[in-house]
């Protein structure tokens, strides 16, 4: 067979099994883009190619599998590095291709022309710069594999124009990549393991985004019930133990439960699965549980005494290792434990005023957004305090149903996440809930929204300010408010419309609740903007550097609790 | 890469001695040649902030793979280091070089 470089890139591409793709169309790419003319992989124009990587990494956090993204030379890949670099730090995986002048242009300072290479190394797993058609036959099912295999994460293929241009003759197609299964864990480890947890008689599992990649969840869940162990969540593991189970004593970190934060310091067994031990989950790690016997499994041996060392390193793949673990454990009871942890648990609530006196307090409005929507809604957020509250206050009771950037923090990620998720999750309805600043990071993807007609409601939590910021100000530098507030606000339900999208401002006054249902119960997508308190503050919060169970929480006579 | 090359660049010229022979440990990894693999090894040595002492790299005689010996200095983050070098694809092996020590890029005639 002969084909162009750009034909065999698409035909590995459907051979990957992609059926869509979001990117943006520019000079150098334009001959791929001929390529795809007429092809059955569906095409998303996005309007900013952040906002193509954040669609394909919605579609890769719903499924589990790589999504690909596009973007032409120079200034299309620029744009990508936010979108790569965040699913760097989530271990997300993600093929973004883009095209590359012409070899013989490369290094003379070429129209739209920068060292993509060069620019992705530090936030790929791995990297490709393609010099012939031929190479494209290793490299496209290579990128795949390494993607998807082990920790999952970002592949970037950088493809210079003439090689998409350039005629190749070959015979047979390459077998496409796939993940490859994870070599088994030591028995050793394993019994070491298991010594410790028969042992244990305060255990608790602190469970990390690595149980979702691993499709763990259920498995972790039995290994909780297995050791009786009370379990907490870093943000990314959320909906892995769904909430209000017995067992689960929500997230952990600088904005997780004091209650939590006070029991692991009594736990005399920390078993960590999938988690990386991140500063926004442990506070200053030296008083990070120091009395505790840790046992870390992780897909990633780098990450074993990483930050914390470990006493039992459990290397390899999640459902594997707990399974072998389950197999030989003896059901334990620690009802003494299991009470101290309830009482820890109703001892620190989540304060917030009543639904009736205070119906927009953001917990109250987490909570009705979660009465309101299906079961098996999807929410995606920005960051900043919607984040922390949805995290805090949204029952999650699945896993990848919580699509949220931790690792990098990026404002902006939600809108076009949110399409990517409802593009690979057809028929599931999906939230958006994002704040006044972080929409406007990409609130171009509205047009892309209203394009695709997709179900997802865009609900901005509006305090007129950059809240996390504001709050930080408030608390540790002395209200000295610098660039937090934003004096003059855009009508956001206006622009929705204008992009020919449902955009309605909720009336605080009005029963502002019923409008909120109201606009959810519409067909297709739609803007909800809703005003909130301007000096709300998101607690508990654990000052930055500092240890957990120096959390500072709400001031007790305000409100009520549940 | 594609024809040897040697650098010696040492974070601790303040000292005089522009190779500290105390503590170092030689590392010898077994990479894929071809342009970039450099940056890769050096960009992860400076995003770790892990002082890297001296390199040296020589492609192996058919030239599909290269040999690189790195000068580091025995910290505790050593370990962690080793493996981060063994998570990148290009690497294909990392091992001690007991047998070396700074002496043998001190021996070097410029």
């Amino acid at each position: 067979m002969k084909h162009t470089g750009a034909t065999i890139l698409r035909l590995l591409l459907e051979r990957q099994g992609i059926d869509t793709l979001a990117g943006i169309p520019g000079g150098a790419i334009l001959p791929f883009y001929d390529a795809l003319h007429g092809s059955g992989i569906r095409h998303i124009l996005a309007r900013h190619e952040q906002g193509a990587g954040f669609i394909a990494q919605g579609m890769a956090r719903v499924s589990g599998r790589a999504a690909v993204c596009l973007a032409t030379s120079g200034p299309g890949a620029t744009n990508l590095l936010t979108a790569i670099a965040d699913a760097r730090l989530d271990s997300i995986p993600l093929v973004a291709i883009t095209a590359q002048v012409p070899q013989a242009l490369i290094g003379t300072d070429a129209f739209q022309e920068v060292d993509t290479y060069g620019l992705t190394l530090p936030i790929t797993k791995h990297n490709f710069l393609v010099r012939s058609a031929a190479e494209l036959l290793e490299v496209i099912p290579l990128a795949f594999r390494l993607a998807e295999s082990g920790r999952p994460g970002p592949v970037a293929v950088d493809v210079p124009k003439d090689v998409l241009l350039a005629e190749h003759e070959f015979a047979a197609w390459p077998e496409p990549g796939a993940r490859e299964p994870t070599p088994a864990c030591a028995e050793a480890e394993i019994a070491a393991a298991l010594a410790q947890l028969a042992r244990a008689e305060r255990p608790m599992l602190y469970l990390g985004g690595g149980i979702v990649a691993g499709g763990a969840a259920e498995q972790a869940r039995e290994l909780a019930r297995r050791l009786d162990a009370p379990t907490v969540c870093s943000l990314m593991a959320l909906g892995t133990i769904p909430a209000g189970d017995p067992l689960d004593m929500g997230m952990l970190g600088m904005h997780g439960g004091k209650g939590t934060s006070i029991l692991m310091r009594e736990a005399d067994v920390i078993f960590a699965l999938g988690a990386r031990f991140d500063d926004r989950a442990t506070g200053k790690v030296a008083e990070f549980c120091p009395q505790a016997t840790i046992l870390h499994l992780d897909i990633d041996r780098a990450e074993i005494g990483k930050i914390r060392n470990a006493h039992f390193g459990l290397v390899g793949d999640a459902a594997e290792i707990i399974g072998r673990l389950l197999a030989r454990l003896a059901p334990q009871q620690h009802p003494e434990w299991r009470a101290r942890a309830a009482e820890l648990r109703a001892a620190h609530p989540l304060r917030h005023p009543p639904r009736a006196e205070d119906p927009l307090h953001p917990v109250n409005l987490c909570r009705f957004l979660a009465e309101t929507l299906p079961d098996d809604a999807i929410v995606t957020t920005d960051v900043g305090q919607h984040q922390m509250w949805v995290a805090q206050a949204y029952p999650f009771r699945r896993p990848r149903t919580l699509l949220t950037s931790g690792g990098l923090g990026t404002m902006g990620f939600g809108l076009p996440a949110a399409i990517g998720a409802a593009l690979a999750a057809p028929g599931r309805r999906v939230a958006c809930v994002s704040g006044d600043g972080s929409i406007l990071m990409n609130i171009q993807e509205l047009a892309t929204l209203a394009e695709l007609g997709l179900p997802v409601a865009v609900i901005v939590f509006n305090n007129e300010h950059l809240g996390l910021v504001r709050q930080q100000q408030e608390l540790f530098y002395g209200e000295r408010y610098s660039a937090s507030r934003f004096p003059v606000s855009p009508d956001f339900a206006a622009i929705a419309r204008g992009f020919g999208l449902r955009g309605v401002r909720i009336d605080p006054e009005c029963d502002p609740l019923a409008q909120i249902a109201l606009a959810l119960a519409g067909e297709g997508p739609c803007l909800i903007d809703v005003p909130i308190r301007q000096c709300e503050n998101v607690l508990p919060m654990v000052p930055p550097g500092a240890a957990n169970h120096h959390t500072l929480t709400a001031p007790e006579p305000a409100y009520a609790h549940d | 890469m594609t024809e040897p090359t040697s650098s010696t660049c040492s974070a601790n010229a303040a000292t005089g001695n522009p190779l500290s022979a105390a503590r170092a440990v030689v590392l010898e990894l077994r990479v894929r040649n071809h342009p970039g693999v450099m940056s890769h090894i050096t960009g992860l040595f400076a995003r770790r902030a892990f002082n890297l002492e001296a390199i040296l790299c020589v492609p192996e005689s058919d030239r599909t793979l290269s040999r690189m010996l790195l000068l580091v200095v025995e910290e505790p983050q050593l370990e962690q280091m080793e493996r981060q070098l063994a998570k990148l694809h290009d690497v294909l092996e990392v091992r001690h070089r007991a047998d070396l020590d700074a002496g043998y890029f001190g021996a070097i005639r410029w």
